[in-house]
């Protein structure tokens, strides 16, 4: 343990409990830990480790009246930060210790001005007055690296990014140069390219302040970029603690070691090879076919309302899926891969053409298109929000089937039956509600669902992104063998790099509703030629403390906007066999 | 901003329009005849032959909606069948009399409805959360004329702190704007309540709190505004429900507005009037509507006028 006399913030036998219909349960138990002057240290863990909750005790920020501090000891130098009032707390809050969460769409109040959002702690906290307050708040703006933060001032959220949010939230919290900053998942919404520049920035600044750094996090690449030491946490239990490279190198404890296991990493992916060459894309019997798609959304506006610019959500973009072959789609938010899986299901309007099993769907009426959809199914991102609440799980599996007309009462539910013990469900969980599943358990009622049908296609938008490392493995699993099983093809969207290696068999990366290269996983991964590929691929942190990069190629600036005025086109970027199939968008 | 107010003011137009014939026709199938009331009962057949086709009443529905129509767009509100003069100008002489009840009115349900909601919202689940909700819940079914003539007999007649009825001094509004407000005032009181509960539970006002900001700044710099845009949106169509209390209400206070000509007006199947003063209140209720959307933007910088 660190000495007592070098530590800002000391936690003795920490316990948190929240108060629930079944009694109090503790969701911390016991914690304690000391963070050093000027140290990053993470706490890591799977949803439902207590690590948010020890986050929020810290700053007495417990969700009222359910959530208390039950037991121990929070030391912030000299003051005992569990005996103070909150007129008292409210002092040491922002000034001394402060915040970053997670989520920069909604951490910022919609109807303030960024300036009047970072003077107001300002001024809470010092004497200085207004123009002073503003000076202050546009070197906090400059430290972050917004550029013209004078007129940045003036903007309000919903102006900026989500990196740029991000960037105003660290500028808020280090304004008053507090001794500890928590950041609770700082750039787990954010593009991983952005995140990137996040992580590096949150570096700088703590090595120039000597801020002492409390990073919470479920990944673990980025504590192998970021911590000095690592807390592990599980069930608000401490399961392991170390210097980063120790914990990486030798973990200790088995849930340490299952957690890194289940980590995936970019060139771990090399089990899965199919060897399925070049010539089965072209065949004819391709599960789908996709040419020259084009979805646009008009935007209206003038006194008629008339459409005066378009958003061009996807520009031009072909591609084929063979049966029992994954091809992703990878890209950051606003690239366009959600939107054009959703014209691929028939969910948007579309221009181009989209074949399945060798019929085009433009040709086809409304039946025939409906019993055309039969073979592409999808599964959403959030296994919470994709299942009405308000039916048996059972009956959500089974839906497809009604809604085609397929089979009998008796024969459905043998059917979903099945499907469920294929999933890693019992079938008499057929009975119950979705809340009464966890989120893996949920993916795999939503992979069911997809599955009722036996598509010949299942496009999985993010299925796996918003569940915990050690889920995701398993659900990746599962999807790998119903491919095998089922011989079905996916259509997987991701915009994490790593697990893409671990599942695709071809690539396809999109930048502003365009394919920049496309290739097989080998091609892509081991050889990327388009700049964009290449920096979406170094800017995925690597669970290695050993590999930890001094410097992220910075964006020189934001990804432009797909949204152009009426008449004028994006160029479109022409795609160049580099060899064996490899495709790369010529010039930039 | 221009092109937006164009636009509004044609869509306006257009609803008007529909309020007129959806009235007309309304009035037309009442199987009430104008014309009897205005020849009394002891009238001869011809003479209320003569009177229907004087009025032009014995025309088909097209021609006389129409001819109200040209009428109407002239600004001429016709001339009242009973009174006997230009409904325009009665419609104007009682207007301001509504209006001032209404400002009164919307005052109070915004004072009391807002503040008791807010407070209930912060106090939420205590002991006063529960006695400002079922207040409010009291408020919202309480019938308007059972609370004008509580009101009027605790306050005027035993307290004797306000005039009985009728119009003239700031003592005169007070007891009527007090009458419609309440309902208003639960209805907005059980708004606020839920949208603020509702934006105290995001994540800009844990960042606020993590700030280290007093509690004051919290609830009414980055809580209020929130909260407050969907009660905004409500004040327009609360107009409409206005315009229906005011016929109960200028009754019972005697307050002599277009509420009282109205249903003056309907006793006697005086169809112009109806249909002015519904036309008129149909023009209030888009015009509320059109200032809460302009105002919106001016809180939320989200929002833009297209």
């Amino acid at each position: 343990m660190t000495p007592a006399s070098k530590s800002i913030l000391d936690i003795a036998n920490l316990s948190v409990s929240v108060r629930g219909e079944d009694g109090e349960r503790e969701v911390v138990s016991n914690l304690s830990l000391a963070l050093s002057r000027g140290e990053t240290l993470c706490i890591a863990g799977e949803s439902g480790s207590g690590k948010s909750m020890t986050a929020l005790a810290i700053m007495q920020l417990l969700p009222q009246p359910a959530a208390r501090i039950s037991a121990g000891t929070i030391r912030l130098g000299e003051t005992e930060l569990t005996a103070l009032d909150e007129r008292q707390m409210r002092r040491i809050r922002g000034d001394r210790i402060a915040m970053i969460f997670q989520e920069p769409m909604t951490s910022l109040n919609p109807v303030l001005s960024i300036g009047r959002q970072l003077t107001e702690s300002i001024e809470a906290h010092t004497s200085l007055s207004q123009a002073q307050a503003r000076q202050r708040a546009i070197e906090a703006l400059k430290a972050v690296r917004i550029s013209e933060a004078e007129s940045r001032l003036m903007q309000f959220p919903h102006e900026l990014s989500g990196g740029m949010r991000q960037r105003v939230m660290i500028a808020m919290a280090l304004a008053l140069e507090p001794d500890v900053l928590i950041a609770d998942e700082p750039t787990t919404a954010l593009d991983v390219t952005v995140q990137g520049e996040v992580l590096e920035l949150l570096r700088d600044l703590q090595r120039q302040h000597g801020t002492s750094v409390i990073l919470i996090t479920h990944d673990m690449g980025v504590v192998a970029e970021m911590a000095d030491r690592v807390i592990i946490m599980r069930h608000g239990r401490m399961v392991e603690e170390g210097k980063t490279a120790d914990i990486f190198a030798r973990p200790q404890a088995d849930y340490t070691r299952e957690l890194l296991a289940a980590v995936p990493r970019i060139g771990s992916g090399v089990g899965r090879q199919k060897s399925r060459d070049v010539e089965t894309a072209t065949t004819p019997a391709n599960v789908a076919e996709v040419k020259d798609l084009h979805v646009r959304f008009d935007l209206h506006g003038g006194f008629f309302g008339r459409v005066n610019r378009r958003v061009h959500a996807v520009e031009g973009v072909s591609f084929s899926i063979a049966p029992n072959e994954t091809l992703a789609l990878v890209g950051e938010s606003g690239c366009g891969k959600s939107t054009t899986a959703k014209a691929l299901a028939g969910l948007v309007p579309y221009s181009g053409d989209i074949v399945i099993g060798g019929r085009n769907l433009s040709g086809l009426g409304r039946d025939e298109r409906k019993a055309v959809r039969r073979d592409v199914q999808m599964i959403f991102q959030d296994p919470f929000a994709s299942l009405d609440p308000r039916m048996r799980v059972g009956d959500l599996v089974a839906e497809p089937l009604v809604i085609h007309g397929i089979a009998s009462k008796e024969e459905r539910s043998e059917r979903v039956a099945a499907l469920f013990e294929r999933v890693g469900l019992s079938a008499d969980q057929m009975e119950l509600y979705p809340h009464e599943f966890s989120g893996g358990q949920r993916q795999r009622v939503c992979i069911a669902r997809a599955l009722a049908l036996r598509p010949k296609l299942i496009i999985a938008d993010e299925s796996v992104s918003a569940l915990d490392v050690s889920v995701q493995a398993r659900v990746l699993d599962l999807l790998k063998e119903l491919q095998r099983e089922f011989g079905v093809a996916y259509l997987f969207i991701s915009h994490d790099m790593a697990v893409v290696e671990n599942i695709s068999d071809r690539v396809a990366v999109m930048y502003l509703g365009q394919i920049v290269e496309m290739g097989t996983r080998d091609q892509v991964f081991s050889n990327p030629r388009h700049p964009y590929t290449r920096r979406l691929i170094e800017a995925v942190p690597v669970p290695d403390p050993g590999k930890r990069r001094s410097r992220f190629a910075r964006l020189d600036q934001e990804i432009p906007s797909a949204t152009r005025r009426i008449g004028e086109a994006p160029l479109k970027l022409a795609l160049r066999d580099v060899g064996n199939g490899h495709l790369v968008a010529a010039g930039n | 901003m221009i092109a937006y107010l164009g636009r509004r003011l044609i869509q306006s137009l257009l609803i008007l329009l529909g309020v007129s014939l959806i009235t007309f026709a309304l009035l037309y199938l009442l199987p009430a005849d104008p014309v009897r009331q205005i020849a009394g009962r002891s009238a001869t057949p011809q003479t209320v032959e003569n009177i229907r086709q004087q009025l032009g009443l014995d025309q088909p529905f097209v021609i006389q909606y129409w001819r109200y129509l040209v009428k109407l767009i002239s600004g001429d509100l016709g001339r009242s069948y009973i009174q006997r003069s230009e409904v325009t100008e009665l419609i104007v002489s009682r207007l301001p009399a509504s209006l001032l009840l209404m400002v009164g009115a919307i005052l109070c349900e915004l004072l009391l409805g807002l503040s008791m909601g807010l407070i209930a919202a912060v106090k939420r689940g205590t002991a006063t959360d529960q006695t400002l909700m079922v207040a409010s819940f009291v408020g919202v079914s309480a019938p308007q004329f059972v609370v004008g003539l509580l009101l009027l007999y605790v306050f005027a007649v035993r307290l004797s702190w306000f005039p009985i009825g009728g119009y003239g001094t700031w003592r005169h509004l007070v007891l009527p704007s007090l009458t419609m407000g309440i309902l208003g005032a639960g209805w907005y009181a059980r708004m606020m309540r839920s949208s603020m509960i509702d934006v105290l539970r995001q994540d800009y006002v844990r960042t606020a709190r993590a700030k280290g900001l007093a509690r004051r700044a919290i609830i009414f710099r980055h809580a209020l505004p929130n909260a407050i845009l969907p009660v905004i949106a409500m004040i327009g169509i609360d107009i409409g429900i206005f315009m229906g209390g005011i016929v109960v209400v200028e009754s019972v206070f005697g307050w002599p507005g277009i509420g009282q000509l109205a249903w003056q007006a309907i006793q006697r199947v005086d169809i112009p009037i109806i249909m002015g003063v519904t036309l008129v209140s149909a023009f209030a209720i888009v015009l509320g509507n059109l200032l809460a959307d302009i105002i919106a933007p001016f809180i939320d910088p989200r929002i833009k006028l297209r």
